[in-house]
């Protein structure tokens, strides 16, 4: 159970996880040495409840993300011994159904019966299905022209929600799509109380979620360049914490036994990750301005950040509709030596030919030639390199289509320039693709749940 | 010239089919050279070959960082482009290729408010 309020002015929070592909060791070290209060797993991309929703339509028991059990098994040991509430969205499509596999893990571990508060209530499909007028954000089309081929649609919940199911006690919290810096404001709204119009201190917590949201990249992730900018002992690199104080305050900052940095340089990088206007960075529990944002280095490993404010939230929940959007299919294989990128070039002029031979069309076909202009594009400043690999990717509705691209790149071997060498097996993929409708707040009704006794 | 590589650090983030470009300057001089320089026209430039744009500039000067905001840039957006790179991460390293012409006789006034500079594709 938390502390009482008046003996705990501040707070920590530990990563889990940023991502659903996202490592599992850092948590364990975290769990076992950072001293927290709480540890947060953020584990949903974009398009993870979509996937989710169709594996819980072949079973009512899935639908949460895949690596949830694992992730769980790992900490749970150290946060149970070390009293550390676990708050994550990997409840993805199916939180009532995670937070049952969850009770039965521990059940199984031997930690006994484990209370779990669920949030959802996000599931707004079949809502937005009585809605086709509703405007796509990105497209401007009305959500009607993706309405049949509709996989899914979640409105991203705010903190409130998530601070009511703290309340209950429950030692772990486990949501579908909530906003993800708002999985990091919950536990300081639930312990400190704040409300909904102290905007410095909303605005202060979604700014440490949002440094922490995306784990390792505050504390020397996607950072380091050898000889430039250098990162020590990136191989060790941990996940980052948060302290958060009852006055607004906030310290990021990293354990000793990992490598890693967490400095005003990585701090200022990840600050301005995935954001637009740094005055108005909009979030479920309020509108968060940035521009005002000072960072300090307080002591080593320790970035101290202030000066956030924010407005009041928006009317509306965005709401995220994934669907299906046809097929890509892939092909690569690779040339060397002298001539390389112009056999390669000739390579995808006859593939291309002999796709519209056999009648396919693509509304988009693209080649690359790795190690040349796979990432950054074709720019007539760079000089040819020694070798690369072609791969020419296509969008069809058609999965025949699909298939016929790496079929036809693989063929390249025998039926090709000279040299052409490892051909890989053709890849198809079924594009589950996402556009975003705005939901005005009071259609949508967030819901806490409870599973075992707190 | 100087290469924007040896005066700031840079991290890309994706949202749908835009991406964002953080350019965090090394030092106060370094700053003042990126204010002035490092226009959304020259951005838009060096990335006119694969985002149609427009490009909006937003400076941060208590960080000294600007963040540029690409629009039309990642190949439809990471569930459904071609590209190798989806989310366009690897985007911030293109950003370190620019060439700016480095002195700075003004010193670039670093204002507190966004700017709203646009430019766009000239295709």
């Amino acid at each position: 159970m938390p502390s009482p309020e008046s003996s705990c002015p501040s707070i920590r929070i530990g990563v889990g996880a940023g991502t659903a592909d996202d490592r599992i060791y850092p948590a364990v070290q975290l769990a076992q040495h950072g001293e927290l209060d709480y540890l947060v797993f953020e584990c949903l991309a974009e398009r993870t409840v979509a996937r989710e929703n169709l594996a819980r339509t072949k079973d009512p028991e899935r639908g949460y993300t895949p690596r949830m059990l694992e992730r769980i098994e790992a900490v749970l040991p150290a946060c149970l011994d070390n009293d550390v509430r676990i708050v994550t969205n990997m409840g993805a499509a199916n939180p009532r159904a995670g937070a049952r596999a969850i009770r039965q893990l521990a059940r199984d571990m031997g930690a006994g019966d484990l209370s779990c508060a669920t949030v959802t209530g996000d599931d707004v499909s079949d809502l937005v299905r009585t809605m086709p007028a509703l405007q796509l954000l990105e497209t401007g089309a009305p959500l009607e022209s993706i309405l049949p081929r509709m996989a899914s649609a979640n409105a991203y919940l705010g903190a409130d929600v998530v601070a009511k199911a703290l309340a209950t006690g429950a030692r772990i919290v486990i949501t579908g799509r909530v906003s993800d810096p708002s999985l990091f404001l919950a536990p300081a709204l639930h312990e400190f109380g704040w409300s909904y119009d102290d905007w410095s201190r909303l605005a202060a917590g979604l700014v440490a979620g949002h440094l922490l949201e995306c784990s390792a990249q505050v504390n020397g992730g996607c950072f380091a360049d050898p000889g430039k900018k250098e990162v020590r002992d990136l191989a060790t690199l941990g996940y980052p914490f948060g302290d958060i104080g009852a006055d607004g305050s906030v310290t990021i900052g990293k354990l000793d036994i990992n490598g890693g940095r967490v400095d005003v340089a990585t701090c200022s990088e990840q600050l301005l990750y995935e954001i637009h206007d740094p005055a108005s960075y909009i979030t479920p529990d309020c509108v968060v301005d940035i521009t005002g944002v000072r960072l300090e280095q307080v002591a080593q490993d320790r970035v101290a950040v202030r000066g956030p404010k924010g407005r009041p939230r928006t009317p509306t929940y965005k709401v995220t509709v994934g669907y299906f959007d046809g097929y890509i299919g892939e092909g690569q294989v690779s040339f060397g030596g002298p001539n390389a990128v112009a056999r390669a070039r000739l390579g995808a002029e006859i593939v291309e030919a002999r796709l519209t031979e056999r009648g396919f069309t693509y509304p988009e076909l693209q080649v690359d030639l790795i190690g040349y202009s796979s990432v950054h594009g074709e720019h007539p400043s760079r000089p040819e390199p020694y070798e690369v690999r072609l791969r020419i990717a296509a969008r069809t509705d058609d999965r025949r289509a699909a298939e016929a691209v790496g079929f036809e790149t693989r063929a390249l071997h025998m039926h090709g320039p000279a040299g052409a060498g490892g051909g890989s097996d053709p890849i198809v993929r079924e594009i589950l693709a996402v556009q975003s409708v705005l939901l005005p707040r009071e259609l949508v009704s967030p819901e806490v749940g409870l599973e075992g006794e707190a | 010239m100087v290469r924007v590589y040896d005066l700031a650090h840079c991290r890309a983030g994706d949202k749908g089919n835009t991406s964002n470009i953080s350019v965090v300057a090394y030092g106060e001089a370094a700053w003042r050279v990126l204010c002035e320089q490092l226009t959304p026209e020259r951005v838009m430039d060096a990335f006119g070959h694969i985002a149609k744009g427009p490009v909006r500039r937003y400076e941060l000067p208590n960080l000294r960082a600007l963040n540029f905001v690409i629009e039309n840039a990642l190949g439809g957006g990471v569930t459904r482009s071609l590209r190798q790179d989806m989310h366009g991460k690897s985007l911030s390293s293109l950003m370190l290729t620019i060439e700016l012409p480095g002195h700075n006789e003004e010193s670039g006034q670093a204002g507190g408010s966004p700017t709203e500079d646009q430019a766009s594709s000239r295709d």
